[in-house]
């Protein structure tokens, strides 16, 4: 097993589903020639030709919506969007037409839709270059979104992504392109859409998250079985929609419950997994319901101690864990 | 002089790591502050890495060629010691601040009463007695952990609801209301008296919470006309006492009356026994009596065979024995019906709390002269309440109605001409 970074994953997944299948293909802002801005496409323009890897305008709606018609009558495209930031003017194609098609059309129609984009913070970024918009989409069924956290569950969620039949989201973490590696299977595998997956197994407290945060709190646990406390991490992997089942299961394992999003607080996925736990757990619940996310404020500030005053990182995670082990 | 610590830069958004393409300097080298170090290689650019310092080089702790995540050592300077000591100080300071408020959280038992959803139905599961559980989170709060803990060791504090031995406890504990919930407990002030709860009053205590919690009472109240009945009575008072020694009460003409409806409606004379009800033959009537602090129930042996003098010497035996505390247990046992002389404090109406296991208590009330219309016309009339409390699950209303229409009328009847003392 070679170990890869995070975007090397994402890239190996676009070239090996684009020599599976012909039909796969991808479009978006500088993704030919150049590679991508963060370089996730790097190499497919020269390998598949400027047929199956499109520049596209500026135009992000013309993006979600070229790849939607496609999509219909066949095709398999990965839309990259270059900040998920920028997908709000491709909103209406995506809520109103990919995520309504099956249904819109008594099953005549489907829309195989792959939409990338790099989100998140803590790069420096500021305003356009930091958001996490998963809360946007999260209440539209007919839309899966999938926000991995490590190059494993990267490469196999994006190949399914690819494969599967509805248009799926696939929010990329933009620190962990560069910043997260990991054993990666030579040969062929998906991961199933829709399935949490627990990071790892303790008994004192349980820790929700996705994307990065994840990473942050398997830090932050590492440090905390040294003081005897043993966290139970589950990464919600596809976050909508969620995995309830595996939800409930790690709320009821220890009794005690961190939520944590990179995203604003309020009206977060994690606002969500509280309300699935209250109506399913409350007799196994020891201590009230914790989250952990970024104030509602409208962006992430440039300032870089105001950036890290927004961002979540691991010793953040950490006093709130230990918070709640001590409850 | 202090050691200081130049750690990989964040050279760029997104840039996580960066490689040592050469060091600049060497061991023993003194640098200036913003003096290039090394050069250092990253995804998007090649950079100089700047010294933070003015010092003397003293270690390098990576290689040429090696890749060092942002803010991992790169190497150690030696500056002035001025600089640096007061950041240390704080730090220690802060930490003795961190340890002080810990001592000050062992004490903190103010979770103590705080139970989680998690925590109170494992108690309710397995029986767990909470306040003999010592709790290890915050506040001195119980966890579902310390349950979890105390149930796999199997040292279980049992809730101490020991039930005292009665026929058919299983069938019984079915129909029971749910056990009472033990609220917070007053803390005494300065100056508040502390009374233990012990003998009489911990019985007396024990019998009410079970029989009100046990028992599904409903109450009724009839009013009935003694006048007859006080003018008999007054008239041979004194003449008995002279012969008898002891005074002749209202009381035992009522529990003479008692006696003799319940012969006719031995429904009031049952107990519950869960899957049954029992119908007791004897006619005991407990009676309540009270000293200074104590409450006794003694009981009058088989009412229905005893004339109102009989009754009223074993009320006045009875008395005097509870007041001078020589009651013994044969004196309590075996009742199977109750009257209460509420009205010798002047009490015109109460309701009663049933003396378990039995099915009904009495309150007698006061005798009140009181306007009445007879006739059409007013009357003063000696008037007193009986008031019955039943259990209803072994009574209904249609019986204890006629039982106490029962009773009234044998008072109102109670005259010279149709009563005999003797």
């Amino acid at each position: 097993m070679a170990v890869i970074s995070y975007i090397q994953a994402v890239t190996s997944a676009l070239r090996e589903e684009m020599q599976r299948d012909e039909k796969v293909f991808v479009l978006g802002e500088d993704v030919g020639k150049k590679g991508g801005v963060f370089r996730a496409t790097d190499g497919l323009f020269n390998e598949f030709g400027d047929y199956r890897v499109l520049d596209t305008p500026l135009a992000e709606s013309a993006i979600a919506g070229v790849g939607i018609g496609a999509a219909m009558y066949g095709m398999r495209p990965v839309a990259e969007m270059q900040f998920a930031d920028f997908i709000m003017p491709a909103v209406n194609q995506i809520i109103s037409e990919a995520a309504k098609m099956r249904y819109r059309s008594n099953n005549d129609w489907n829309c195989p839709i792959t939409i990338r984009a790099p989100y998140g913070g803590g790069v420096h970024g500021a305003l356009y270059h930091s958001q996490s918009v998963e809360s946007v989409f999260a209440n539209q069924p007919g839309l899966k979104i999938v926000m991995p956290s490590t190059p494993y569950d990267v490469k196999g969620l994006l190949k399914a992504a690819i494969r599967d039949n509805d248009p799926v989201l696939f929010f990329e973490h933009k620190r962990a392109y560069r910043l997260l590696k990991g054993e990666v299977p030579d040969e062929d595998y998906v991961l199933p859409l829709g399935k949490a997956d627990v990071k790892r197994e303790g008994s004192d407290i349980t820790i929700i998250t996705y994307g990065l945060c994840v990473h942050f709190a398997l830090q932050a646990a590492e440090k905390l079985a040294e003081e005897g406390i043993s966290a139970h991490i589950l990464d919600l992997r596809t976050v909508y929609p969620l995995d309830k089942e595996a939800i409930i299961e790690a709320a009821k394992k220890t009794g005690k419950v961190l939520l944590i999003t990179e995203d604003n607080k309020e009206g977060s996925i994690i606002g969500e997994v509280a309300a699935i736990i209250a109506e399913n757990c409350l007799f196994d619940l020891d201590a009230p319901i914790q989250r952990l996310a970024g104030p509602d404020v409208p962006s992430m500030p440039y300032a870089p101690t105001m950036e890290k005053y927004f961002m979540i990182n691991p010793d953040k995670v950490e006093k709130a864990m230990r918070e709640l082990a001590e409850y | 002089m202090a050691k200081e610590k130049i750690t990989m830069p964040q050279l760029g958004e997104s840039v996580t790591e960066g490689t040592i393409s050469s060091w600049l300097v060497k061991i023993g080298d003194q640098v200036n502050k913003y003096d290039p170090i090394a050069e250092v290689m990253t995804d998007k650019v090649n950079a100089e890495v700047p010294s933070s310092y003015t010092g003397k080089i003293v270690s390098l702790e990576a290689d040429e060629g090696e890749t060092l995540e942002v803010g991992a050592l790169m190497c150690y300077i030696e500056t002035e010691a001025a600089k640096t000591s007061k950041a240390t100080e704080k730090e220690s300071s802060t930490e003795e601040v961190k340890q002080e408020t810990t001592s000050s959280e062992a004490a903190d038992q103010s979770m103590k009463k705080r139970y989680s959803p998690a925590v109170l139905r494992m108690a309710q599961e397995n029986d767990i007695n909470l306040e003999q559980v010592n709790g290890t989170g915050r506040g001195g709060r119980i966890t579902r952990k310390d349950l979890e803990k105390l149930l796999a060791e199997g040292n279980i504090p049992k809730s101490d609801s020991s039930k005292p031995a009665q026929p058919s406890d299983a069938e019984v504990t079915e129909i029971r209301a749910t056990e009472p919930k033990s609220a917070p407990v007053p803390q005494p002030a300065v100056g508040d008296i502390e009374i233990p709860v012990a003998g009489v009053r911990k019985v007396i205590a024990q019998n009410m919470v079970r029989s009100k919690t046990e028992i599904p009472h409903a109450w009724m109240t009839v009013e009935v006309d003694v006048t007859d009945l006080v003018n008999y009575r007054n008239n041979i008072k004194d003449s008995f006492r002279k012969n008898e020694g002891f005074g002749l009460t209202f009381f035992a003409f009522f529990v003479k009356a008692v006696a003799q409806a319940i012969k006719e409606y031995p429904q009031l004379n049952s107990m519950w026994a869960g899957d049954k009800i029992i119908q007791k033959k004897d006619i005991n009537l407990s009676i309540a009596v009270a000293n200074d602090q104590e409450l006794f129930v003694p009981v009058i042996q088989h009412a229905d065979e005893k004339s109102i003098k009989g009754i009223a010497k074993d009320i006045y035996e009875l008395a005097m024995k509870a007041r001078s505390g020589k009651l013994t247990s044969a004196d309590m046992q075996g009742g199977t019906f109750t009257v209460n002389n509420t009205g010798s404090f002047g009490s015109i109406h109460s309701m009663g709390v049933i003396n378990y296991p039995q099915a009904a208590i009495l309150q007698v009330e006061a005798i009140v002269k009181r306007p009445m219309i007879i006739n059409g016309m007013f009357a003063a009339r000696d008037m007193v309440n009986l008031s019955l409390s039943l259990d209803h699950r072994i009574l209904d209303g249609l019986v204890c109605g006629n039982f106490l229409a029962r009773v009234k009328e044998i008072l109102e009847n109670m005259n010279e001409q149709t009563t005999n003392v003797y």
